[in-house]
């Protein structure tokens, strides 16, 4: 199977799915002559032409807009935001325009949009351009939410979404880019909504999605020399959430950590932990522990980003802990 | 593209005198029962009548074509009955009922019917402009001939989503007409205490933009600036700002008072002298197209058809209770879709 980078996974599944419809097209800042910020839509341009790569000017709320009243006379836009962190402008459009109008208009108009771009922190970008908005736009009845954390599921959920006749919020990672694994050839396409067990073990849980799945696989990897076998349950997708599988490993393994990127106060983890005493109240041998970024404004310098985030070392304390190891 | 001499289609006849007519004094008629059934808690939430400025959306959606499209505010039930939406549709939404245009989920502010491509009465102000855009660019897209109306009251200009969208459908080319109502108030905030320029169709220089602006009170004003509007959307594939200026009779909303506060009851007497259903009456009147025998009936026939109206949406049932978690999603695929137009 070919092994390629995130960024060419999600390029493959833009361009596969402007050719099979041609109501498909990508708007945003920078998509066209400059290729993608992070060169996601590199070539894009040249094969499908202006009409349908559409470069705009710095204008997030005005764009998120266009595209929501394309999509409800019948095209499917693929929205591009530099980042998460400026869609921020365009909240209003998702929040009160994509998720609203089929529920206002009595089931009238339907909008078939996704909303794309790379979420959560990179590396020493400071305050403003380090932040994780899963949970933001998770809470919104009306949108769907993905957060894929690799390539295989970055192409087979993006060409989901793009099929999909709701609002898709599609959360990449900056720091997943460059990022390989193997993607098959022939075409596939990953059905929004269900999670993805990417390690097994009897021992403990651990609940993640979007990047945080990598940190999981290897905090899954350096524990199993230790002899502790963890299930990693990959959420992939926030919204809606697949709880069955949560309930599931949690049944087998009776302990559950869950990693997120985000802030603590209304985290993802805040949801997960709420499903899981509740369906499995009896079956827990011990508190679940969440994993999270501090509770402050990401900082600039090294060490203290460093501290601010979460990562495989307060992953493995946490699952210790549940454990009862420490 | 070869310019195209607009098509003169400002008829004066007196057929068409009486459409126009026809439609401006249902809105009228059905407005006032509003009025009624909201002080008897039929209507609730934010209501916001459109009475006297009915010249603006008849005058409008006179010269458009059925495969037009038209967005607007939630200032939205003289629009949507102009438009030739169902008064029983709109009545049963407005009493929260199933057989409303949205099935009682989105009530006076949320109007729409997708098979007159009326994209609905929106609630944030400002923001619904940047989806008229969306539609123009969708237009063009396609390689259609439509066009789009996107209406919004005068304090709209004042967000940065006009900003945004103005400029991109001047940016782009498309065809849309963006209709400011400027009824003078945006709820009790008078234009010159909100924008830095008065004539406010000027700003559309700032996007390069046409620009045009007209009497909202007079009918065929409305409908002659209207036509030259929409011809250049529809043959040149250009936008346009077109202001026209009206007047709120009414308060902003239900709970606001006619006048009082910002505005005088002498101001709203002058421009009550202005009436736009008064003017093509007395037009009419003054052409010998209408006697006062034709315009009893046909006051008698608007007011029936509104009380058909009210008693449709009075009989009808409140929403079930399992309408509560539909159409928060659909359940559809570009593959299903696909696969219901092949079995057509
Ligand atoms: C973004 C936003 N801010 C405030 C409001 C509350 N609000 C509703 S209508 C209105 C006045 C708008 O006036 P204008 O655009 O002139 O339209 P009109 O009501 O006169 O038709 C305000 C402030 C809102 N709905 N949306």
């Amino acid at each position: 199977m070919p092994v390629i980078t995130y960024r060419d996974a999600l390029n493959q599944a833009l361009r596969e799915e402007m050719q099979r419809d041609d109501r498909v097209f990508l708007m945003g800042e920078e998509v066209a002559v400059y290729q993608g910020a992070y060169k996601v839509s590199k070539g894009l341009l040249q094969e499908f032409g202006e009409m349908r790569v559409v470069d705009t000017p710095i204008t997030e709320l005005g764009f998120a807009g266009v595209g929501v009243g394309a999509a409800m006379v019948g095209l499917r836009p693929i929205i591009e935001f530099m980042t998460w962190n400026f869609a921020v402008l365009a909240l209003d459009q998702v929040l009160n325009s994509a998720a609203k109008l089929l529920y206002m208009s009595g089931g009238q108009f339907n909008v078939p949009i996704v909303f794309r771009g790379p979420n959560g922190a990179a590396l020493q970008l400071s305050a403003q351009h380090s932040q994780s908005f899963e949970s933001w736009l998770a809470h919104i009845p009306g949108l769907k939410v993905v957060t894929p954390g690799t390539p295989y599921d970055a192409k087979g959920l993006l060409k989901a979404a793009i099929r999909d006749d709701n609002p898709v919020c599609f959360l990449e990672g900056e720091m997943l880019y460059n990022t390989k694994g193997e993607v098959p050839e022939e075409e596939y396409v990953i059905p929004i909504g269900k999670a993805d067990l990417k390690r097994e073990g009897d021992d403990c849980t651990i609940v993640t999605n979007g990047k945080m799945a990598l940190v999981a696989m290897q905090v899954a990897d350096q524990l199993a020399k230790d002899g502790i076998h963890v299930d990693v349950v990959d959420l992939r997708t926030v919204r809606p959430m697949d709880v069955d599988a949560i309930k599931a490993s949690v049944e087998k393994t009776n302990r559950c950590v869950v990693l997120e990127e985000g802030w603590e106060l209304a985290g993802i983890g805040a949801q997960v932990v709420d499903y899981v005493q509740r369906e499995c109240f009896d079956l827990l041998d011990a508190p679940v522990y969440r994993v999270h970024q501090a509770d402050v404004p990401m900082p600039y310098a090294k060490n203290l980003e460093r501290a601010a985030k979460p990562d495989a070392a307060k992953t493995i304390a946490a699952v210790r802990k549940v454990m009862y190891l420490e | 593209m070869a310019k195209k001499k607009p098509e003169q289609t400002i008829r004066s006849d007196a057929e068409l005198n009486r459409e126009l007519l026809h439609s401006m004094l249902l809105q009228r008629r059905f407005e006032e029962r509003c009025a009624e059934a909201y002080a008897l808690g039929k209507i609730g939430g934010f209501c916001h009548l459109y009475i006297g400025q009915e010249a603006v959306s008849t005058g409008s959606l006179s010269v458009l074509r059925p495969d037009d499209y038209i967005i607007t505010t939630y200032r939205d039930h003289g629009q949507a009955l102009a438009r030739g939406m169902n008064p029983r549709a709109v009545m049963a939404e407005l009493f929260g009922r199933v057989d409303g245009c949205a099935h009682g989920k989105g009530g006076s502010m949320h109007m729409f019917d997708k098979s007159l491509n009326f994209l609905g009465g929106h609630g944030i102000v400002g923001a619904h402009v940047p989806l008229g855009t969306g539609v123009g660019f969708a237009i063009k897209y396609r390689g259609g001939d439509q066009v789009c109306i996107c209406f919004m009251g005068e304090s709209v200009v004042n967000t940065g989503a006009f900003h945004e969208a103005l400029n991109m459908a001047g940016l782009w080319k498309l065809p849309v007409v963006y209709v400011i109502e400027n009824n003078r108030y945006g709820m009790g905030t008078a234009l010159e205490r909100a924008s830095a320029i008065h004539d406010i169709y000027e700003r559309g220089a700032s996007y390069n933009i046409p620009r045009a602006v007209c009497d909202g009170q007079d009918v065929f004003a409305v409908r002659a600036a209207m036509q030259e509007c929409v011809d250049r959307a529809r043959t040149e594939s250009l936008p346009t700002l077109l202001e026209i200026r009206t007047y709120r009779f009414m308060g902003h909303s239900m709970s606001d008072a006619v006048s009082g506060t910002y505005r005088s009851k002498a101001e709203l007497d002058e421009y009550m002298k202005r009436d736009p259903i008064m003017l093509l009456r007395m037009h009419m009147q003054e052409q010998g197209e209408l006697t006062e025998d034709d315009l009893h009936k046909l006051d008698d026939a608007i007011k029936a058809t509104v009380q058909d109206a009210w008693d449709f949406a009075d009989a009808s049932p409140e929403p079930p209770l399992e309408a509560l978690f539909e159409n928060v999603l659909v359940d559809t695929t570009s593959d299903a879709a696909a696969e219901a137009v092949a079995a057509d």
